[in-house]
């Protein structure tokens, strides 16, 4: 951990407690997920107790206190896309990851997650792998994406829980 | 970028923006809204300007990226101005054509326009289209003529109008009874009178008062906020400033859901370009008011919506609902008054300051009035944004605008309101669309999703996906949500898994009134309503699951079982290559046979098979 | 000072109460669970609703945490307050039924059965503890974690905390540790053996005819007929 840039975070955010979210969020975005020691000191800083810290850090789905992988695909499961086939495409990702939902692969190249919606309900079902949209997405495609992103067979299999 | 020091500023800066751009000029908009980008708009947007330059078109013609119009089912969509030639589903293959044909020659690409499936007719502009014809865009009309990312585009139209006239010629008391008279009601899904909100925080008396912007839009298929948001983001500021100046705010949040990375982006430029014209800051527009705004994204979690909970997350703790008896609009942010709105309604005030709130109220019927934005999706043709009156019909949407059913399936149900809404069925089809009646029929208007599902939904299992989705988002705090949803799911997951008896549907009704009556928030009092109207309106269905054990729409797993019709089959081998599980037996030119025990359902072989031979039972 | 109607009653009440604090003044016992007067309130188990409002417009409140209001009907033990607690209590006996004080708050009320799959959860979620050590204990050791059915008490990482003084402040405060029970007879998940009485007046009346624990209106009525 580096103290001095999570130092610069919080001073960006005027070391105002208030601001406890967001600075969460542009850690977790430095590291790509949230490691125990960033925590304890953010509560130090900030002079907020742990605990409120660890509160908010598990309380949130977009947090995660376990390390990730480089590509974070993430299926949408809101009712329109549940309608059209969502959790097919959960199925899938999972079969060819042999990973569940909230896990990551044992290479660390890909954590899987479910978010339930993306505002893209008219083009059911969509996945999102790091910040490209995949909308209207039938199972058959969801292997070739992800090869695109580097997933080989032997990708698949659980690494850390996430 | 110069201040806008007054309203004659303001005019003359619309009038230096619109000499410099010439109306015949053609302009290509493309929507780069979420949507379209996730149907390939990036491509298209890089080929138009990569065969602009192959023309030597560059300075000649104009590409706008543009907010999202809604119709997000056909996107891409690009429309050619000034003629206004509306094309759907355009591909990055099709743009040659495009700047050839109509940029070039002038001539229409007939396939890229919209087509209606029953007369063949083909539409070239947007009113022609029967999805736009039929609804009232005004709101979300401006959204394909803008650039969210240039102010200019906005003040073109005449934006910030409003905002000029509220501060200079009204006093803050005509801002609020204006928004009063007009009977604006909540959008975000509350339908509580913003005006009456309003002069409550005006009323208070403590300092300072804090304005909010609600975009979490934790509804699942509701996605209005985000289109306003990402393609008008200056709507929903200008409105933003309007209330704070009648309630006496200096500092305002849009608090902008995770999941909305595109809008979050475009409303902190559009907030940064707001400030260099001196619209946001010190002295707005020489009026002597001061105020701003700060973004602030959510972190995952549909509770964080709540009003209570919203402001808890901005005062960093956890975005929960607080267990109080006050109201936030007197002890919010900070024990202050905080006056929270959602993104629509606040994108509906400039509108009614603009034309007045006699127009505005000339709209809807006589308990909800001005248009409402639904996102309409589904079982439907044609899915996407619609802005319609209030009062409008749901058979007038779901068949007028969006075309009727998908493959010409039966309807079944609408759901409106997300997770907090209900169930209609086809005998309530000529319901008028309004805050009152939707609640009469156990429903709610909610925050404007409308789902339409047809004859192979099975109204049990989507009762099980909303509880299951309340159970997830669940802030757990208070007994009857947290242990009550739980409860729900196992006696719903037992009666879409043929092990519900006799005594469960009496349960779930039990359990309904108690979390009603005693849950902390809105999510645990609201969610017994999909549970409810599926159980008051598709009796049937639940008992054919537990009495009968069956699934009338064949979509409960544990109740059906796919075989092979021997007589339609084959042998074309199609559906056991499909087989994730390996279950289908068979040779080439010979009946198949699924193996029941592999079987699990995913259906991928009754999608594969071309003569229907896949039979579900 | 205030004045409003508990159960027909009415009372004059200090301008900065709750509604549980007007009733337990008068002697009306609204049961609670994760209430306690040394803490600040919870808010959190809703097993002290009270009714409010009148005629059609009734609903229901919870009274720990409800300011008290000039004017202000309220009604403890209307039907539709017995009912709602009624459930609570068979919700968190499905949850926890090693508790001897759900048992008992079970046995006061008449609840007899349980219709959901039992777990044995030894935290019932009340923040009883989570609340003393902040407030009275001062060190902030324990808090929630997670949301939904993943809620939990826990020191962070869940791991023993630094700042625990191992007072025991959160095991004297808590409702479920600090009187355990050997666990209910088999087969039945609702222990029972003393108090179990239904209020027999409510059968007749919409709300329980006397407040005392063991009530007498039926003998009443039987010694007119």
């Amino acid at each position: 951990m580096d103290e001095d840039k999570i130092d610069k975070i919080i001073e960006e955010h005027r070391t105002d407690k208030s601001e406890l979210i967001p600075i969460l969020q542009d850690v977790q975005a430095e590291y790509n997920w949230l490691p125990q020691d960033t925590l304890k000191h953010i509560a130090k800083r900030l002079e907020v107790p742990l605990t409120d810290v660890f509160g908010i850090a598990t309380f949130y789905k977009s947090f995660s206190l376990k390390p990730r992988g480089k590509h974070l695909v993430r299926v949408c499961l809101g009712t329109a896309c549940h309608v059209r086939g969502g959790p097919r495409i959960l199925e899938t990702a999972e079969r060819i990851l042999s990973i569940k939902a909230d896990e990551t692969t044992a290479d660390y190249k890909f954590t899987l997650e479910s978010v339930n919606c993306l505002g893209c309900c008219a083009l059911g079902p969509v996945m999102v792998v790091d910040k490209e949209y995949y909308g209207k997405l039938p199972p058959t495609k969801v292997g070739k994406i992800l090869r695109k992103y580097g997933y080989t067979s032997s990708s698949s299999g659980k690494g850390g829980e996430t | 970028m110069r201040k806008i020091k007054s309203p004659s500023d303001l005019e003359k800066l619309k009038q230096e923006i619109l000499a410099k751009r010439d109306p015949q000029k053609t302009r290509i908009a493309i929507c780069a809204g979420t949507g379209c980008l996730a149907l390939g708009a990036r491509k298209v947007i890089t080929t138009f300007k990569e065969e602009l330059k192959k023309w030597g078109l560059e300075n000649e013609v104009e590409i706008r990226e543009t907010g999202c119009p809604g119709f997000c089912e056909k996107g891409t969509i690009v429309v050619i101005y000034p003629e206004g030639i509306y094309y759907l589903q355009v591909q990055p293959g099709d743009v040659p054509e495009i700047v050839e044909k109509t940029l070039i020659e002038e001539k229409l690409v007939e396939r890229l326009l919209y087509t209606d499936p029953v007369t063949n007719e083909i539409a070239i502009h947007e009113d022609e289209i029967p999805f736009y014809k039929h609804q009232m865009r005004l709101l979300i009309g401006n959204n394909i003529k803008v650039d969210p990312k240039n102010i200019d585009d906005y003040v073109a139209l005449g934006g910030y109008r409003a905002l000029a006239k509220a501060l200079s010629e009204m006093t803050q008391e005509e801002v609020t009874e204006e928004v009063k008279r007009a009977n604006l009601r909540g959008r975000g899904g509350g339908g509580f009178p913003a005006g009456r909100k309003w002069e409550t925080s005006r009323n208070a008396l403590e300092e300072p008062k804090y304005v909010i912007v609600n975009c979490d839009e934790g509804d699942p298929g509701a996605f209005m906020n985000r289109a306003l948001m990402e393609g008008n983001p200056h709507s929903v500021i200008e409105g933003l400033i309007i209330g704070a100046y009648a309630i006496g705010s200096h500092e305002g949040f849009i608090y902008v859901r995770e999941e909305y990375p595109l809008a979050v982006e475009n409303t902190s430029i559009a907030l940064e370009q707001a400030r260099e014209y001196g619209l946001l800051g010190r002295d707005i527009m020489g009026s002597g008011f001061d105020f701003d705004v700060k973004i602030y994204r959510g972190a995952g979690a549909f509770i964080s919506g709540e009003s209570s909970a919203l402001m808890s997350s901005l005062e960093g703790k956890v975005g929960a609902p607080q267990p109080k008896y006050v109201h936030t609009s007197v002890k919010g942010l900070w024990n202050k008054p905080s006056n929270l709105n959602n993104v629509e309604t606040w994108a509906n005030v400039p509108l009614i300051i603009n034309t007045g709130a006699d127009w505005f109220t000339s709209i809807g019927t006589e308990g909800s009035k001005g248009t409402k934005i639904f996102s309409l999706v589904g079982n439907v043709n044609n899915t996407g944004l619609v802005e319609v009156p209030l009062g409008i019909t749901l058979r007038e949407i779901i068949y007028n605008i969006g075309g009727g059913i998908l493959n010409n399936k039966k309807f079944k149900a609408v759901q409106t309101g997300g997770p907090s809404g209900g169930c209609i069925p086809e005998r309530f089809i000529d319901t008028a669309v309004d805050f009152d009646e939707l609640t009469k029929l156990g429903s709610m208007m909610g925050s404007g999703g409308m789902i339409v599902m047809d004859e192979d939904t099975c109204m049990v299992d989507i009762a099980k996906y909303f509880i299951d989705f309340l159970v997830d988002e669940s802030c757990g705090r208070c007994v009857p949500c947290r242990e009550g949803l739980e409860r729900m799911s196992e006696i719903l997951t037992d009666i879409c898994e043929g092990r519900g008896k006799e005594g469960d549907i009496e349960l779930l009704e039990e359990l309904s009134e108690v979390m009603k009556d005693t849950s902390m928030c809105g999510l645990g009092r609201t969610a017994p309503n999909p549970v409810l109207t599926t159980i008051h309106y598709f009796r049937e269905e639940y008992d054919a699951h537990i009495k009968e054990k069956k699934c009338p729409a064949h979509v409960c797993k544990a109740l059906i079982e796919y075989y092979i019709d021997a007589e339609k089959c084959t042998g074309c081998l199609a559906c056991l290559k499909a087989c994730p599980e390996g279950a289908i037996a068979g040779e080439k030119e010979k009946v198949h046979v699924i193996n029941v025990e592999k079987c699990s359902k995913c259906g991928i072989c009754y999608d594969t098979c071309k003569f229907d031979a896949v039979i579900i039972s | 000072m205030k004045k409003m109607t508990i159960n027909g009653i009415v009372a004059r009440v200090e301008d900065h109460w709750t509604v549980l604090e007007a009733c337990r003044f008068y002697g009306i016992d609204v049961p609670t669970l994760c209430h306690h007067e040394g803490l600040s309130p919870g808010g959190i188990c809703r097993l002290c609703v009270v009714e409010i409002g009148k005629g059609k417009r009734t609903k229901l409140v919870t009274s720990c945490n409800y300011p008290v209001e000039d004017g202000l009907v309220v009604r403890t033990h209307s039907e539709r307050a017995i009912r709602d607690r009624k459930m609570l209590v068979e919700l968190l006996l499905a949850r926890c039924p090693s508790s001897k004080t759900l048992q008992d708050l079970a046995a006061k009320m008449g609840v007899q059965r349980v219709r959901f799959k039992v777990k044995d959860e030894k935290c019932i979620l009340c923040g009883l503890c989570v609340r003393m050590c902040e407030e009275q204990m001062d060190a902030k050791a324990i808090g929630f974690a997670g949301r939904g059915k993943e809620r939990r008490v826990t020191p962070p990482f869940d791991i023993k905390s630094d700042v625990c003084r191992n007072c025991g402040a959160c095991m004297y405060i808590c409702p479920v540790c600090q009187l355990r029970c050997q666990g209910p007879e088999p087969p039945s998940v609702v222990c029972g053996a003393c108090l179990n009485v239904e209020p027999v007046c409510l059968q007749d009346n919409e709300d329980v005819m006397c407040y005392l624990d063991t009530c007498g209106w039926c003998y009443k009525v039987k010694k007119k007929t």
